[in-house]
């Protein structure tokens, strides 16, 4: 086989290999999609951050405007410090509440941001006041039992 | 007594001749990596080893990986239909490539397809005393033999893995979506949601890339230690492809346990 025809078919093997690096890095993964470009950081202080991680999404309405930047146990004040990254494109008032709730029954769980009504917007560093923490499912079914519980008793009174 | 001593004799025979083989394997790497430089000069030779190990591998690794993805989307459909999540099929398929079949098989069959050819060609090389015909005229058969098919496979195999991926995932597509009817839509954002292009991709490519490695120097290594008979050389192809086969699945739960925690 002679070289420049050699040459051609390496040359069309690399492009193929480039050509599936590329299509794996933005059409399967997730490198261009979620990528949020300049963001300014909030915090927010959380009793129970669930099953909340790092890069998980932040969401107002439903849409993506952030991901959360990094999660600590602050070992003085017994909470956890979870640092949000927004997308720089959305302002949110300062009385804005920051819930985390789950995708679906068993999805992975996001922080949800309900915009308040303030007239002051959120800046960098800022720490966002009002939060929901995220719902343990076996505490909401040990109240449950323990309500249906004190109603069986309720009825033997009766 | 003495069968005993027969035992502790040939245990201690094999782990010392595993242990040379082992040593002897680093130092080929070691002689092709400080040789390297004159192969790179004349990168043509490794131009026309790509072509063997890479170009011409590709026919075998599409169609098998086409045949994986339809397997796994076929598959994956069964079960993840009983718990109506069938949109999951992306995911699945996804990740099931990119981490860990992407990466093996495509080593499994580049240690078949490329490996045993390095082996034999080397073994025959060695048999027809061409290498020691080469030493005579003060070519280096590290530098004119080793060197190129060693890049070469270095080079080839992510390639290769990235180039099986990608048509598995098309694969899985073609049945889940085109054949079964999943929606196309969900398919696609659950995967593009849960794939990680550092945490996934880029993990595959590197196991892929020590799979490679793996795979290329125990081919070069066996070729060369070849007995200069017939039957030597089709020992060694054997054992290319048993070692081969070997290392890369243990070597692929060892990168898992590091990469996927």
């Amino acid at each position: 086989m002679d070289k420049v025809k050699l040459d051609i078919w390496v040359g069309i093997f690399v492009t193929l290999g480039i050509i599936a690096m590329f299509y794996l890095a933005t059409r399967v993964g997730n490198l261009t999609s979620n990528d949020v470009k300049k963001t300014y950081e909030v915090k927010a202080y959380f009793e129970n951050i669930g099953g909340l991680k790092p890069r998980a999404a932040v969401k107002a309405s439903g849409v993506v405007v952030g991901r959360i930047g990094s999660i600590v146990f602050d070992p003085e004040a017994f909470h956890a410090v979870v640092k949000i990254n927004i997308d720089d494109r959305y302002a949110f008032p300062t009385d804005t509440f920051a819930n985390i709730y789950t995708a679906g029954l068993l999805g992975e769980q996001y922080l949800s941001l309900e915009a308040g009504g303030d007239d002051v917007n959120l800046k960098a560093g800022d720490l966002i006041v009002h939060t929901q923490d995220a719902v343990v499912l076996e505490k909401l079914i040990s109240q449950f039992l323990y309500n249906s519980a004190g109603d069986d008793n309720d009825k033997d009174k009766d | 007594m003495n069968n005993i001593l027969n035992f502790l004799e040939k245990l201690g025979a094999s782990a010392r001749s595993s242990l040379s083989g082992l040593g002897s394997c680093t130092r080929l790497f070691f002689l092709t990596i400080i040789y390297s430089s004159d192969s790179f000069k004349r990168f043509n030779l490794t131009i026309k080893e790509i072509y063997f190990t890479g170009v011409l591998s590709l026919v075998i690794i599409i169609v098998s990986a086409f045949f994986v993805g339809m397997v796994l989307g076929l598959q994956g459909y069964y079960t993840l239909e009983k718990y109506g999540s069938s949109e999951a099929i992306g995911v699945l398929v996804a990740l099931a490539l990119v981490r860990e079949l992407g990466p093996v098989v495509t080593a499994l069959l580049f240690a078949g397809r490329a490996g045993t050819a390095i082996t034999a060609e080397i073994g025959l090389m060695k048999t027809t005393e061409q290498l020691s015909a080469m030493e005579m005229m003060a070519v280096s058969p590290i530098a004119r033999i080793v060197a190129p098919r060693f890049w070469a496979g270095m080079i080839s195999m992510p390639i290769l893995a990235t180039i099986f991926s990608m048509v598995g995932i098309l694969g899985g597509y073609f049945i889940a979506v085109l054949v079964i009817g999943v929606d196309d839509g969900a398919f696609w954002s659950q995967m593009q949601a849960n794939v990680d292009f550092h945490n996934d991709i880029v993990d595959g490519a590197i196991k892929s890339l020590v799979f490679g490695f793996a795979c290329t120097l125990i081919a070069l290594y066996q070729g060369l230690v070849a007995p200069p008979t017939a039957e030597g050389v089709s020992r060694a192809t054997t054992k290319t492809v048993v070692i081969s086969s070997l290392s890369v699945l243990g070597l692929d739960f060892v990168l898992t346990s590091f990469m996927f925690v």
